[in-house]
């Protein structure tokens, strides 16, 4: 059973569908093609909240929608929980 | 699904059959209160503005008054003002409809004197309207708004694509359905202009959204708390981008095929519009119901509990949390999409068959709740 899902390929997080624990290896499904992907969380992820299933830079672009929703404001790592400590609009 | 609802006058469909009691201006507010409480089935519409407004915002106010009392949910209008010209204006405007419409301003008269003149009038009206009934009508004769509130990221997986499936849905049936939020657009306000009708209409969207966003630029740099709010944010949203890529899901994928004023009526036929307007729930509801529509669908995440006077308002959430911890306020659960027990076109068909049940006559959340929020839009100080 999955526990987030990603909008799109090529998408740099997904959102959880459930509540995920630091430490949880869980899986999650590409909206567009069904496909699936395996992260290890490297912290605890409310429901609605997301995860990282690529690492960025500080400054990097981050890509939800297949569009960009901010840039990183510190370095992240795969299975990272991103939110507003580490990602920030890029237009207000 | 057989759909019933109330052909007016001027042949436009409406879904309820409100007697409202609108006062012009704020200090009018007591005696329209005042008549909907001695007449009973009638209802007062209070709000905060009309007095000593001017230019583009004084326009908004009486196009809001107008069209608010022309929308096919109301059967007929009592106007209450304190000045004679103004409350015959607002009347004059809704009598084009053909619908039975009376104004009473309160000067040289005062509330009791009025009250009991328009509580007469009221009673004629509402007697009048019990007996007007449901006929059959069409999916085609609707006018339907859009608009999310205390979004998460539940609203962006679920709610919203649930609502952007219904809204392809009406437009290929050949009903009409506003969009708008403008401000709420930054970070795919590129993606709305793509899918503008003509390129004078991506101009004019560009032009409104910029003037819009500009404002909001010369009054603060930052807007975090705000626009995401902190509900947005709880919910796991980040940023205003994230939150409006989920919001311009529940758009659908037709052209877009007229950009409006606030509080406008479309020119262009049925279709998809564009409306300029507040994301603020109960701003943008009173904007679309002036505009003419009579039904709305809400998507929400966290629990947004907005309601109208006289457009149902009907909520759908995939926030599983919110349903069980508000469930009293979401007509319609689509938290299956979480876990994917259910597709999207099943969650497309749970939504209009809800939609077609509330024209019908079903009473929503929020109106059995009592939710009647009805806030003008106020453009800049009054003189």
């Amino acid at each position: 059973m999955h526990k987030f899902l990603i909008h799109k390929g090529g998408d740099h997080v997904g959102v959880a569908t459930s509540d995920i624990g630091v430490g949880e290896k869980v899986v999650g499904v590409y909206m567009d093609d069904d496909s699936t992907v395996e992260v290890e969380s490297l912290g605890d992820v409310p429901l609605g909240h997301k995860i990282a299933v690529e690492g960025r830079e500080a400054g990097d672009d981050v890509t939800e929608y297949g569009a960009r929703i901010g840039r990183a404001t510190e370095g992240f790592r795969r299975g990272a929980y991103v939110h507003t400590h580490n990602l920030e609009s890029a237009r207000w | 699904m057989e759909l019933y609802g109330f052909r007016r006058e001027n042949g436009r469909v409406g879904v309820r059959n409100h007697v409202i009691i609108l006062p012009v201006d704020d200090i009018s507010n007591a005696a329209c209160e005042a008549v909907a409480s001695h007449i009973k089935g009638t209802m007062a519409l209070p709000h905060s503005y009309g007095r000593l407004q001017y230019g583009e915002d004084l326009d908004l106010h009486f196009r809001t008054m107008i069209g608010t009392g022309s929308n096919a949910n109301v059967a007929a209008v009592v106007v209450i003002g304190i000045e004679e010209n103004w409350t015959g204006k607002v009347a004059d405007g809704i009598a084009e409809t053909g619908k039975p419409v009376a104004a009473f301003s309160i000067e040289g008269h005062g509330d009791l004197e009025t009250v009991r003149r328009a509580s007469w009038k009221a009673r004629e009206f509402v007697q009048w309207a019990s007996e007007l009934r449901r006929e059959p009508v069409a999916l085609e004769d609707l006018t339907v708004s859009i608009k999310c509130g205390e979004s998460d990221t539940t609203t962006g997986l679920a709610s919203c694509p649930t609502v952007g499936v219904a809204v392809d849905r009406l437009v290929e049936a050949g009903a009409t359905v506003f969009f708008g939020e403008t401000s709420e657009l930054t970070g795919g306000e590129h993606l709305v202009a793509e899918r503008m009708a003509t390129p004078e209409l991506k101009e004019e969207f560009q032009r409104v959204y910029d003037d819009y966003v500009g404002l909001i630029e010369t009054q603060s740099e930052d807007l975090f708390g705000s626009q995401p709010t902190q509900g947005n944010i709880a919910g796991g949203l980040s940023t205003i981008e994230e939150k409006a890529l989920g919001n311009i899901e529940k758009t659908g994928t037709k052209p877009v095929i007229g950009v409006l004023k606030p509080a406008e009526a479309p020119q262009n036929g049925p279709g998809l519009y564009f409306m300029d307007s507040s994301s603020a729930a109960a701003e943008h509801v009173t904007l679309m119901g002036a505009g003419g529509a009579v039904l709305h669908m809400f998507p929400t995440g966290q629990g947004n509990v907005v309601g109208n006077p006289i457009v149902p308002v009907i909520k759908v959430s995939g926030n599983p949390n919110t349903v069980r911890t508000m469930g009293e306020h979401i007509d319609v659960d689509v938290g299956g999409l979480l876990g994917r027990e259910i597709t999207l076109p099943e969650a497309g068909d749970l939504m209009m068959e809800y939609l077609g049940r509330t024209a019908n006559g079903r009473l929503t959340s929020a109106e059995a709740l009592g939710h009647r929020e009805f806030s003008m839009t106020k453009l800049y100080r009054s003189a």
